[in-house]
């Protein structure tokens, strides 16, 4: 793979990390969702790109999945739980967005280290990918132990989950199984949530987690 | 797909969990329930008799054949106990009855997410099981829908999420390694090939691979930095989950770890992973240890002593070679056994006394003899006192390890003392001294509980020469 196509699947990925930086430092839920459906969408990009320069088709089905779900379905869906809850304007910071900032570019450096170093022998691309992947997966890590919103700390979780797929379309010829093992856990993941978002909502008033903090069983 | 006794372990449970979700009630599932899971027993237990032959996508050796027979063994027993416990719960109208239909269908698709991450002869197989089995657990541990059971299911999904992400990572990178040497596609991602290639691959990929792995499924197996979830899901769950949660699944998180341990010795250029899990076994034993002292919840308590004896379990394995193999092994079945004995008896104490609380308990051995002096017995076990068969285990990895590095077991055995310290201070609260709490009789079904300890009881004096034999070949195929 050479020249254009090299350069497009690279700068898509990249773009990944930048969207993962955005992320960090939105304060309002409505906007973090935004940028979440961004997010989505710039991986579903980058997966079909990656499908067209394999030349593996049923990477579409992935970044079809990713198009779909994680950039409209997910979203929406979201979007009306914080409006039904009534958390649509609140603001939150816990780590300021200097910090948070600085920590994700230590990440993103820690990533690119270690993934360049040890895939020295793969191909470019699959190593750029894999590097990319891992300052996602890291930066999506350091947004839910930054964050106490239950519904930040799922978004958190998902653009981690969106960093496991760039990897797993990067390393080329990987199963299929796994791509659709991936998506579907999403889909799970996300049921999941959503129902623990719904009985938390039932039983405290609040998706705040440091509310729930106050319940820990040593003390009751 | 044949039908064989490796695929039946998985078609059993899978059909099951569709029937139980379809049937109402509880009296007629609970039976069902219990029935499903002997039927699966009996077919793991056919794997000695006639050995199905691993294809490409299930695998049978030595390794997964104890694993499965103690799986599927305890599993059967914690279904009688759950028969008996959620019908009092029902009772008591502490669990809903619109639940009961949920809770029994989870319970078997936990035994399937379980059996399937076993017998898979694939790493990305084995992974989606593995998370299968543990979204059906954050499922169940939430099902009292208390503040206190939500918060420990939040945290739980959270950290189980966090650890499987990174178990998936280090997946991706063992396919990257092994792309190069096998090939693209499906074979890529095959135990039994990848284990025949394994020193073909690039070591550094590899390295980076199991650190992933270790963290990833060390979160489940609940090794110390990464165990937070581990005492609020066994405090808030029902205690059949929690039974299965320490009997089992941190077992066959275990196992994951032990294949890619397998894999990773095989590359003469690849890092020992020995070190690193002899580092968290010892400082989850050690920590856990000392955290005993200040439970005042029953089932955290016995929550903590799983993650020491998850320690001992892999700084056992950690060290390897035949011996320490062994004895890991061994001390991982009799874990099994005594935890699910133990939150047996918890599981009754509980309810009999309405309470988790240990400050709210006494004088059980005069209030409820029967379950004081199993718990008693279920201790004693636990803390590793002789004849039990926990004494054997810790005995021979103390002994088997002793002449390599006496300063490292030096501290596995203080950390074993200060457990044994903590465990009999709170014991002798619980069921000595002044009765508290109420008397009323229990409705209990003690034989899983006896079974398990009448095993264990019967392992710290006689290990029958076949079953010694079996560990033995297991300990030389982990290496």
């Amino acid at each position: 793979m050479r020249g254009l196509t090299f350069d497009i699947a690279h700068m898509l990925a990249g773009s990944l990390v930048v969207v993962s930086f955005l992320q960090l430092y939105q304060d309002r839920l409505s906007a973090l969702i935004n940028i979440f459906a961004m997010h989505a969408l710039v991986l579903a990009l980058s997966v079909a790109w990656q499908a067209h320069a394999q030349l593996a088709p049923h990477l579409y089905i992935t970044a079809a999945i990713a198009l779909v779900f994680k950039a409209i379905v997910i979203p929406v869906a979201l979007r009306r739980i914080i409006v039904r809850l009534g958390i649509h304007r609140e603001i939150e910071t816990v780590v300021g967005v200097g910090p948070a900032m600085l920590l994700g570019i230590g990440l993103v450096a820690l990533a690119m280290v270690v993934m360049l170093r040890v895939t020295a022998d793969a191909d470019p691309l699959a190593r750029e990918d894999l590097a990319f992947a891992l300052s996602v997966v890291l930066l999506g890590l350091l947004m839910m132990v930054t964050r106490r919103n239950a519904v930040s700390q799922v978004i958190g979780f998902m653009s981690l989950e969106n960093g496991l797929v760039l990897a797993a379309t990067g390393a080329k010829g990987m199963p299929l199984v796994v791509e659709i093992s991936v998506a579907f856990s999403v889909l799970i993941a996300f049921i999941v949530i959503g129902i623990f978002l719904f009985r938390i909502r039932e039983r405290f008033d609040t998706v705040d987690m440091q509310a729930m903090d106050r319940f820990r069983g040593e003390q009751r | 797909m044949r039908i064989d006794a490796l695929s039946g372990v998985l078609l059993i449970p899978a059909l099951a969990a569709c029937l139980l979700a379809a049937l109402p009630g509880y009296r007629l599932t609970s039976r069902l329930n219990v029935v499903a899971t002997l039927l699966t027993l009996l077919t793991a237990v056919s794997l000695f008799f006639v050995e199905p032959k691993s294809g490409d996508y299930l695998l049978m050796d030595d390794l997964n054949k104890v694993f499965i027979v103690l799986t599927t063994f305890v599993s059967f027993t914690t279904s009688v106990f759950s028969a008996s416990y959620i019908g009092h719960e029902i009772e008591i109208g502490r669990l809903k009855l619109s639940y009961v239909r949920f809770y029994h269908a989870m319970y078997q698709v936990m035994m399937f997410g379980m059996n399937l991450a076993l017998v898979a002869n694939n790493i990305g197989l084995m992974w989606v099981a593995i998370e299968i089995a543990t979204l059906s657990t954050v499922l169940m541990v939430g099902i009292y829908r208390t503040h206190a059971a939500l918060e420990a299911a939040w945290k739980y999904f959270i950290l189980g999420s966090v650890g499987i992400a990174l178990a998936l990572f280090g997946t991706i990178l063992i396919y990257m390694a092994a792309r190069p040497v096998i090939g693209e596609g499906l074979y890529a991602m095959v135990w039994t090939v990848l284990v025949a290639h394994a020193a073909n691959f690039d070591p550094a990929l590899l390295n980076v691979a199991f650190v992933f792995l270790l963290l990833g499924y060390g979160t489940k197996v609940g090794l110390a930095p990464l165990h937070a979830w581990l005492p609020d899901a066994h405090a808030e769950g029902p205690t059949p989950i929690s039974a299965v949660l320490s009997g089992l699944l941190l077992n066959v998180a275990l196992y994951a770890l032990l294949r890619f341990k397998m894999l990773l010795a095989l590359n003469p250029a690849a890092i020992a992973p020995g070190p690193l899990m002899v580092t968290m076994g010892l400082v989850s034993c050690v920590f856990a240890a000392f955290m005993l002292y200040r439970r005042r919840d029953i089932k955290r308590m016995f929550a903590y002593s799983s993650i020491e004896h998850m320690g001992i379990i892999v700084f056992a394995f950690g060290m390897g070679g035949p011996l320490a193999n062994f004895a890991g092994l061994l001390h991982m079945t009799m874990h099994s056994l005594t935890k699910s004995a133990i939150f047996y008896a918890v599981g009754h104490i509980s309810q009999v006394k309405g309470t988790q609380k240990i400050s709210d308990m006494g004088g059980l051995t005069v209030t409820h003899p029967v379950l004081g002096w199993g718990l008693v017995l279920g201790v004693v076990a636990i803390a590793g006192l002789p004849p039990l068969g926990i004494f054997m285990s810790e005995f021979l990895v103390v002994s088997s390890t002793f002449s390599r590095q006496p300063w490292l077991v030096m501290i596995l055995v203080f950390g074993i003392l200060v457990a044994l310290g903590g465990l009999f201070l709170r014991l002798n609260t619980i069921t000595f001294g002044e009765p508290r709490g109420p008397t009323t009789p229990a409705q209990a079904s003690y034989v899983p509980m006896f079974a398990h300890l009448a095993i264990v009881f019967m392992a710290g004096i006689y290990l029958p020469p076949a079953l010694v034999t079996g560990f033995q070949n297991v300990a030389r195929l982990l290496g």
